[in-house]
Formats: C-alpha cells, sequence, structure tokens
C-alpha cells in the first residue's frame, strides 16, 4: 500500500499551513526539491524548519554568544556542551525547555522534559549526576481565572485552580521520572507571576560525567555503517510536538493534548545503562537521542554533522500502533528512544549489550555517501531530500524589532509615594511567608536529590548546589537563575543580572564560574516588542557571559509562550557551572557561629524588588546592572575565602534584600543574628532593597582581619554587619523576632497552596 | 568480608552501596546481576534501593520472580546476611522474606529527606554497633509499612523491629513521616539475619553526602558479626 496517498482527512488549511510553514517557506521547499514535496517530505521540512530545530529566529542573534574558552572542550551544535573537570575527566551539562507540552499536560509534559534532557547528556557518553529546574507559574492566588481565558477551558478540572494543579503535576512529573532513573534533582527556582498563568515554563538543566577521552558525538562517520535504532517503539504520542511548541496558545489548544509525549522512565533507565556500555565498549561511532522531531531530526542531524547521506527503511522501525503512515513514523516522538551508528563489524557486539538490558538492536539501514537522506518503507521510497537543505538551508530570518512605547513610564519609580513600612518586623515574616520566597521544602522533598551519593547535603536549599565527581578530587557546583521581574522592565539589565547572580551564587558554594547554558523563554517573536526583548536579552548575556568568562555552550529556544497574544515576561534562565579545587570546600548558606560580613560594592534598590512587588504591588523601577569588575572582585574574595577556611557559610543577597537574606541563613543554621544594617535614605530600601554584588559571609572571630586584608587584595568592600547566636533576629534599624517565628514563616505556605483540600 | 549487591533492572542505589562498602567500609564487594543463580562465596548480601523493573505493576513485585532471588533464598537459608534497602525492602517483602508490605506513604507523595531512628534492638546482627538513635536519609514515595495487628504483635513479641522513626529526646520531627504501622522503619526475619529498611544507610556513611555518618553502623555491625563468625570457625577448625 502507498501509505502517503492514503492521506487523513485534514482542515480546509493546506498542510503546510498546519504545519507552521509559511507560503514563502514551501515555495522555497519546492525550488530546493525542483518538484512538489509529498506529505511525508512536507512533514519533515515542517519541524526541521520549525523554530524548535531550526532556531530560525533566533540563530543570528544567538551567534554573537562567546562559546569558547579555555575550559570549553565542546560548545553548541552537539547534543549538549562539554567543560573540561580535570585531566581525565570532563563536564557535560545543557538547558532545555518543555513548555508547552508541560502547559497542556503538566505531568507527562514536566517528565518527558527531564527524559529528554537525560538523553541529551548521556548521548554524549556521560553519566548523569544531577538534575535541576527552574519553573514558573501563574500568581497561586488568582484562582479560577483560568476559566475566563478561552484558551485555556477545560484544561483543568473547572472547581480546582490552574496554579495548584500545574505546580502539583509539573512537581510530581518531575519528581516521578528523575528519582525512577536515579538522578538527583538537586537545586532550581520556582517563581509566580500572572502573566505565566497561561504559559507556565518548565526549564529542565542536567549534568553528567564523562572521561574526556570517551566524548561521543552525534556525528555520522564512515560510509556503510549501520543506523541502529534501540529503546522504545515509535507510537503516535507526540506527533508535530516540535511544531506545536513553535505556536502560541488559542482557542482549541486542548486538541494538541496528542503532541504531548508520555514517558518511561525504567525504559530511559535501562537505555542509559545500555548507551554508556555501547559508548565504554567501543560498539558505537555516533549516537543521538530521538527527542524533538523524532526519527527526522536524528537521523537528518547524524548525516549533515558527518557530510554524509543516510537511508533508512521504515518498515523496520518497532511499531507502538498498527498502520501508521511514513508520515506518521518520521514525526513520532515517542520517548526514550536512540539513534546509532555503527560499523558492521561491530554490530554483533552492540545487539548483546542492547540484550542484556531487554532490547533489541534495530537495523534502520546504512550511512551513504552523497548528501541525500532516502526514507524507505520496503520498496515503495516514502521521501527523498538533500539533507543540506534540511539544516544549512533552513530558513533564517530577521523579524523586525522595536521597543515598546510605555518603557519609560515603567521604569519610572518614586520613592515619595511608596509610603515606608510602620512595621519592618511584620513586613519580613509576610515576605518569608509569600509565595515567591517560602520554602521550597515542599518541592525538593518529592526529589530524590541524595541519589548517587554526590550531593554535598549542606548545600540543598542554598545558592548552589555541590556534587562531588568520584574519581576526581574536583566538585562541581550547579545553579539555575533568571532575573524576569527585572528583564520585564529591562531585558538587557534582566539578562546580565541573571548571569551575575547563577555565576556569584556558584561562588557562594566555593566554586569558580566557568561555564553557562541558557533557555530563551519568550513570546511570539513575529511581534516587534517581542523580538526586541529576545535580542536585548541575548545581548544582555552575551555581555556578562564575555564579562565574567562564563562561555555559553548550549541551550534552547522556546518562542510563542502566549495566550490569547499576551506573552510572558522575557525570562533568560541561566544554568551556571562552576568547578571547585575540592569538594571539601563545598559551602552552604546555614549561619554557623561567626561574625557577619557584609561584601560587595552593589547598592540596594526597591527597583524589581520583591518588597515593591508583595508590599505595593507595583513592578517598577530601573533595575541596576551589575558592575562586573566588582562581581569578579566578589568571586575572588569568595573562593580565596572558601579554600583559605575563613569563610563558614556564605549566602547571595537577592530577592528580599539583605533582610530576607540574613533570614533564610537563620532559618538553615536554626541559629538566631544580631546585626546592624548599613544606612541607607530609608529603612525598607535598607532592609528590603534589591541589587547585585552583594554576598553575606560568615567568619570566625579570630579570622576577621584575614578576611579584610582579602577585601583590601581584591578590591571590593567588605563591612561588618554583627554576629551570630541567640533566640531572635535583631537588625537595626527596625526588626527583633523570635527565632520561633522566623523558623515558621512560610514553613507550610505550598502546602497550603498546593496539596488538594478535602477529600478530593 | 566479601558482599554482594544484587543489580536489577532499574536499581540506582547500587553503585551507592558499592561505594560505601568498598570505599568507605574497606570491603571486598562485587555486583551481581539478576540474572545471576548463585551467591556462593559471598557472606553478605545487599538488596540496594531504586526502580526494579520500573516498580511497575507493584515494588518489588516483579523483581521477586528474578533467578538471583533463589539464590538469595538459599543464601539466607544458610545462615547469610541479607541487607534489603528501600527497594531492596520491598522485594524481600514481595519474596516473602519478611512480613507485611510497603504502599503509599500517607501523604502520597514522595519524601526525600534525613530522619531520626531509634534502635530498637541493641543485640541484633545489624544493629549492635553505635548508638540507640541514628540520622539517616529516607527517600520513598511507597514506604509505609503495613502489617495486620496480629503480625505486629508477632513482631513486637519476637523483637524483630529494628528500627522506628523516632527522635532523641529534644529533637523536633514529625511524628511518623510515612504512617508505617508502630512507626515501623525497618524490621528483621524470625532467625534475625535479614534486616528490611527504608532508610538508606549508605547515604549516611560519609558526612559530605549524610551530614552524619550512622549509616556506619550498620555495616559495622554486619561486618563485627562476620568476622566473629569467621574466628569461631576458624577457632573450630583449629
Amino acid at each position: 500500500m502507498n501509505a502517503t496517498q492514503n492521506k487523513p482527512t485534514r482542515a480546509v488549511k493546506p498542510l503546510w499551513q498546519e504545519l507552521g510553514l509559511t507560503r514563502g517557506e514551501y515555495d522555497h521547499i519546492v525550488s530546493l526539491l525542483g518538484r512538489e514535496p509529498n506529505e511525508t517530505e512536507l512533514g519533515i521540512y515542517g519541524v526541521m524548519w520549525s523554530e524548535h530545530c531550526s532556531y530560525k529566529n533566533s540563530r543570528k542573534l544567538l551567534s554573537g554568544l562567546p562559546t569558547t574558552g579555555s575550559h570549553v572542550l565542546q560548545g553548541p551544535g552537539e547534543n549538549a556542551g562539554v567543560i573540561a573537570l580535570d585531566e581525565n575527566l570532563a563536564v557535560c551539562f545543557k538547558i532545555e525547555s518543555h513548555n508547552h507540552p508541560s502547559a497542556i499536560e503538566p505531568y507527562q509534559g514536566a517528565a518527558t522534559g527531564v527524559g529528554g534532557i537525560l538523553r541529551d547528556i548521556f548521548a554524549m557518553g556521560a553519566r548523569p549526576i544531577a538534575l535541576l529546574d527552574s519553573l514558573h507559574f501563574g500568581d497561586p492566588h488568582e484562582r479560577g481565572k483560568c476559566r475566563e481565558r478561552p484558551g485555556m477551558a477545560g484544561s483543568v478540572d473547572p472547581e480546582s485552580d490552574r496554579v495548584a494543579t500545574l505546580v502539583r503535576g509539573v512537581v510530581r512529573g518531575i519528581a516521578d521520572y528523575g528519582n525512577c532513573v536515579g538522578i538527583p534533582t538537586v537545586a532550581g527556582e520556582t517563581r509566580f507571576d500572572a502573566n505565566y498563568l497561561g504559559n507556565p515554563l518548565v526549564n529542565v538543566m542536567a549534568v553528567g560525567i564523562v572521561p574526556r577521552d570517551r566524548i561521543m558525538r552525534a556525528r555520522a562517520s564512515g560510509i556503510g555503517g549501520r543506523v541502529l535504532y534501540y529503546g522504545g517503539p515509535t507510537g503516535r504520542d507526540g506527533i508535530h510536538g516540535a511544531t506545536f511548541s513553535s505556536e502560541t496558545f488559542e482557542e482549541g489548544v486542548e486538541d494538541k493534548r496528542s503532541a504531548v509525549q508520555i514517558g518511561d522512565p525504567f525504559m530511559e533507565k535501562k537505555i542509559l545503562e545500555a548507551t554508556l556500555e555501547l559508548i565504554e565498549s567501543d560498539a558505537v561511532d555516533a549516537i543521538q537521542d530521538m527527542g524533538a522531531a523524532g526519527l527526522t531530526c536524528s537521523s537528518c542531524e547524524m548525516a549533515s554533522r558527518g557530510e554524509t547521506g543516510i537511508e533508512i527503511d521504515l518498515a523496520r522501525v518497532p511499531l507502538r500502533a498498527a498502520r501508521m503512515s511514513p508520515y506518521e513514523i518520521m514525526l513520532s516522538e515517542s520517548q526514550e528512544r536512540m539513534l546509532a551508528v555503527v560499523s558492521p563489524e561491530k554490530w554483533e557486539k552492540a545487539a548483546a549489550i542492547l540484550a542484556k538490558w531487554d532490547m533489541k538492536a534495530h537495523d534502520l539501514g546504512e550511512i551513504k555517501p552523497g548528501r541525500s537522506m532516502v526514507v524507505k518503507r520496503g520498496d515503495e521510497i516514502c521521501a527523498e531530500i538533500p539533507v543540506p537543505s534540511l539544516t544549512d538551508a533552513a530558513p533564517l530570518n530577521s523579524p523586525a524589532m522595536r521597543e515598546p512605547d510605555n518603557r519609560e513610564a515603567r521604569l519610572a519609580l518614586h520613592l515619595d509615594d511608596i509610603p515606608e513600612p510602620a512595621d519592618p518586623g511584620a513586613v519580613l515574616l509576610r515576605l518569608l511567608d509569600s509565595p515567591e520566597l517560602c520554602s521550597r521544602a515542599w518541592i525538593w522533598e518529592q526529589y530524590d536529590h541524595m541519589v548517587g551519593t554526590s550531593t554535598a547535603l549542606k548545600t540543598i536549599g542554598g545558592d548552589a548546589a555541590v556534587l562531588r565527581v568520584h574519581g576526581s578530587e574536583k566538585a562541581v557546583a550547579v545553579s539555575v537563575d533568571s532575573c524576569a521581574r527585572a528583564a520585564s522592565l529591562d531585558p538587557k539589565t534582566g539578562a546580565m543580572l541573571a548571569v551575575a547572580e547563577s555565576a556569584r551564587n556558584v561562588a557562594c558554594s566555593g566554586a569558580l564560574p566557568v561555564a553557562a547554558t541558557n533557555c530563551c523563554n519568550f513570546g511570539n517573536p513575529n511581534r516587534p516588542e517581542i523580538y526586541w526583548q529576545l535580542a536585548q536579552s541575548i545581548e544582555g548575556m552575551s555581555e556578562a557571559c564575555r564579562a565574567l568568562d562564563t562561555p555559553i555552550t548550549g541551550g534552547n529556544v522556546s518562542l510563542y509562550n502566549e495566550t490569547d497574544g499576551e506573552a510572558i515576561s522575557p525570562t533568560l534562565t541561566i544554568g551556571m557551572l562552576g568547578i571547585l579545587d575540592a569538594s571539601a570546600h563545598a559551602t552552604g548558606i546555614a549561619l554557623q557561629a561567626g561574625n557577619l560580613f557584609l561584601i560587595g560594592s552593589g547598592a540596594p534598590s526597591l527597583a524589581a524588588s520583591e518588597y515593591l512587588y508583595q508590599e505595593h504591588h507595583r513592578i517598577a523601577g530601573r533595575p541596576a546592572a551589575p558592575d562586573f569588575a566588582d562581581e569578579r572582585a566578589i568571586q575572588k574574595l569568595l573562593l580565596a575565602g572558601i579554600q583559605g577556611g575563613l569563610i563558614r557559610a556564605a549566602h547571595d543577597v537577592s530577592l528580599g534584600g539583605i533582610a530576607v537574606t540574613l533570614a533564610e541563613m537563620a532559618r538553615a543554621g536554626r541559629m538566631g543574628i544580631r546585626v546592624d544594617l548599613p544606612g541607607a535614605e530609608r529603612t525598607d530600601v535598607a532592609l528590603f532593597g534589591e541589587g547585585p554584588g552583594r554576598v553575606i559571609v560568615v567568619v570566625e572571630e579570630k579570622d576577621e582581619e584575614k578576611i579584610m586584608e582579602l577585601a583590601r587584595k581584591f578590591a571590593t568592600e567588605i563591612r561588618k554587619l554583627g554576629e551570630a547566636g541567640g533566640g531572635e533576629l535583631v537588625m537595626k534599624p527596625g526588626i527583633r523576632i523570635p527565632m520561633s517565628e522566623i523558623l515558621a514563616a512560610g514553613r507550610d505556605t505550598f502546602t497550603k497552596l498546593f496539596e488538594k483540600r478535602g477529600s478530593r | 568480608m566479601r558482599f554482594a549487591v544484587v543489580v536489577f533492572p532499574g536499581s540506582n542505589c547500587d553503585k551507592d552501596c558499592v561505594r560505601a562498602l568498598r570505599d568507605v567500609m574497606g570491603q571486598d564487594v562485587a555486583e551481581v546481576w539478576h540474572t545471576e543463580t548463585s551467591l556462593s562465596g559471598f557472606d553478605a548480601v545487599v538488596l540496594p534501593g531504586g526502580f526494579s523493573y520500573g516498580d511497575y505493576l507493584r515494588c518489588g513485585a516483579i523483581a521477586r520472580f528474578s533467578k538471583i532471588m533463589r539464590a538469595v533464598k538459599e543464601h539466607a537459608d544458610r545462615g547469610g546476611l541479607v541487607l534489603g534497602i528501600c527497594n531492596g525492602f520491598q522485594i524481600l517483602v514481595e519474596a516473602h522474606l519478611l512480613p507485611g508490605a510497603l504502599i503509599r506513604n500517607r501523604s502520597l507523595k514522595f519524601m526525600c529527606r534525613p530522619v531520626w531512628l531509634k534502635r530498637e534492638r541493641r543485640d541484633s546482627l545489624f544493629t549492635a554497633r553505635g548508638e540507640d538513635f541514628l540520622r539517616l536519609p529516607i527517600a520513598h514515595g511507597e514506604g509505609q509499612y503495613f502489617i495486620d495487628a496480629e503480625g505486629y504483635r508477632k513482631l513486637e513479641d519476637e523483637g524483630r523491629i529494628a528500627y522506628r522513626y523516632e527522635a532523641p529526646p529534644g529533637i523536633e520531627q514529625a511524628e511518623n513521616p510515612n504512617g508505617s504501622v508502630g512507626r515501623i522503619a525497618g524490621i528483621l526475619n524470625a532467625k534475625g539475619n535479614i534486616l528490611g529498611m527504608m532508610p538508606h544507610p549508605e547515604r549516611a556513611c560519609e558526612e559530605f553526602t549524610g551530614g552524619v555518618t550512622h549509616g556506619r553502623w550498620i555495616f559495622e555491625s554486619m561486618i563485627a558479626h562476620l568476622t566473629g563468625e569467621r574466628a569461631a570457625r576458624a577457632g573450630i577448625a583449629a
């Protein structure tokens, strides 16, 4: 039967439009092929030219990022980036989004997001050692608002509220998948803002360790190599996932649920172990996972990188559903599937390894000379496409950009309009109890953050998680950060703040920040204001990464995060990787006995602050950009202080200002504090003002002179704030709270907001 | 001593157990694949945590049919030591080497955190060393130990409750993290040579990962017993 003629019934829209292509792009395909494409071919172009696979709207902007450096072994372009750890080992890491699927089906969307990023890591030959996640949800207090949004109608139990349903589903999805595969989820961030109601963000980062001489690449080489498929069978789930995630949400988004994939973490665990064994036994020449755009993307990208042709036979693909068309097989995004290239003499060896893990080796075809991708089903040719036309010839757009008109008005903040708090202690307790700043234990206790016995327990719940590396003296530190509130006012500054904060976070844990990965989450790039945000953010990231010497080694772009024309805040998530000389240097935020010092030259400001948002319901002001010279001085001071054993705890001053930062340290250490804060023109600025370039450290009395000396050496500011100890949190001016109240504040916020109430 | 760490498809604490026993405790350790049929030559067997066979159907329900489980039973019948941790405990229960069942946590959520345990037996082969209160991490979604009233009485009467969730005086801790009957965290078989427990001693053998090193006490107890046994055998032989 010729399945290509057996077209499913379709809506009035032409297929190219259904696939998210433009008329111009369709015409270009016809000219590249010299004929009209058939359905399967058009489907292949549709996914390969989607934003998700081709970065057609962002590639130009991203090309300016710094991607090289002394530590970088592999920059962008492979499954993941690789950084040198020591002479023998390397760290492989990347962040990716699974926003669109998570909006529709939070549990499976988040779970398969974890699965996808893990496969990127182990496809490089690296054993994953950690997961992190950056999550953004709507405002949990705006309950039920989703019902008024046509695009979201019916997507959740109408009686429950959308944010809680999403939070529960996403967290459980990440937990069930990561826990089962046995990769600890060690750090992350969870933020709430009304503009993520329709489009929650689920960005997942994975980190792995690979011997430097065994880094695997997804590059087909050796004509005559066999194309090996292993893992789960191919079904109809996830067809058009890549295309779907390159669209905005409108009414009828529910119809897209079939574009969400279903995860099987046990299969993932088996392909993880089998893949590492295949690479270790030198049984394969190239590996790529079948993620977005499935078989299509993996086969043509391998051929593209290897500058070869490829021929595959769809009759040999193991199928989960009956009567699947070539179009469906090529576009399926069924999870837990891997594609490898194996030279014929190694086939038996590879098959034996897969058999040990209860998997079959499926021989789909061959690496061919030339540059053609030929897809057959038995004797019938379903598609024949020049490989470069899918990858190198993919469209490259430069949409128009325009700075939003009302920006100056939003940047203005007149402090005279903001009344000073009468009771700063009450403000602090409210902030600590708010969804933005409350305890995250409800989330991270659902994640197995200890499996693998690599995680430094004391760094859990702190600025960055530290993981020791078995077989190395060194350790790695990781953190994910985004500063979307500041970015919503000034995208470029917001991006710089995110880079600076993530670098500061890993430095607080005792590591030198060495490289970063990023996830750009934005609205529809065809709107000039959105494209301007994207361009500004990438410019800011580029500048900050250059200044801090943390090149970008990979990442992902998620556009079209819009519902009914309302876009999310520009959200650039940075995943930072740091290296510690010794795992013993791992430093947490928990207060220890000693004196408290504020280091760095940063000045507090209420612009884009949490205090302004929570207490005065405003997002306004001009956020200050980091002073990169001072950021580097702070890093050096932290590293020298930690390595020299002077700094016993360190915490970045971030959301909620010094007051919240100190309260978090006190809460983690279960110990009181007595400090005098540096004077400011206003109490609220002194206590709750935010801004880059500030870190609080704990130093023992005997080491005071030494830390002062270090601050002089690295030319940054240092100021003694007070001391740790006692049963109260005392901050002058204005705060005196018993520790019992600090410990209770925010402890149950998430339970109250997100656990199902009553019997339902 | 020679330890076997059994590896099922889906085990994920196998390497952690190997590292704790080999690198921290200095023992001779081998990973044993689930298709093996013999455990001869091993003094003790560890069934590690994880999600054997994805925990599909029911935790441990598929793993109990593995070839290696017959060998585990034979090893136990010979008087060899068997330690089941987390998923290993679930497998031992499914294999009827230990009584009761492990069901979903009362909170219906996976739970990963260090908890305090109280040692109920000071004279068992697994608990002789160390102190009465231990702080070990738990990491499970299905760790609520259940047994009927009669079974529970029997466990108590026979002194087979090894550990309960309980904090030392003056330390605050949620009463019962997963809702287990009698706050049970670990139990012994009638002969006392099989211990199943939900908490993870291998994660608390070093301060870096566990904050404390109380997990060593369990391994030290096993090693001390095996050393004594070997010495006694040598004595008889001489």
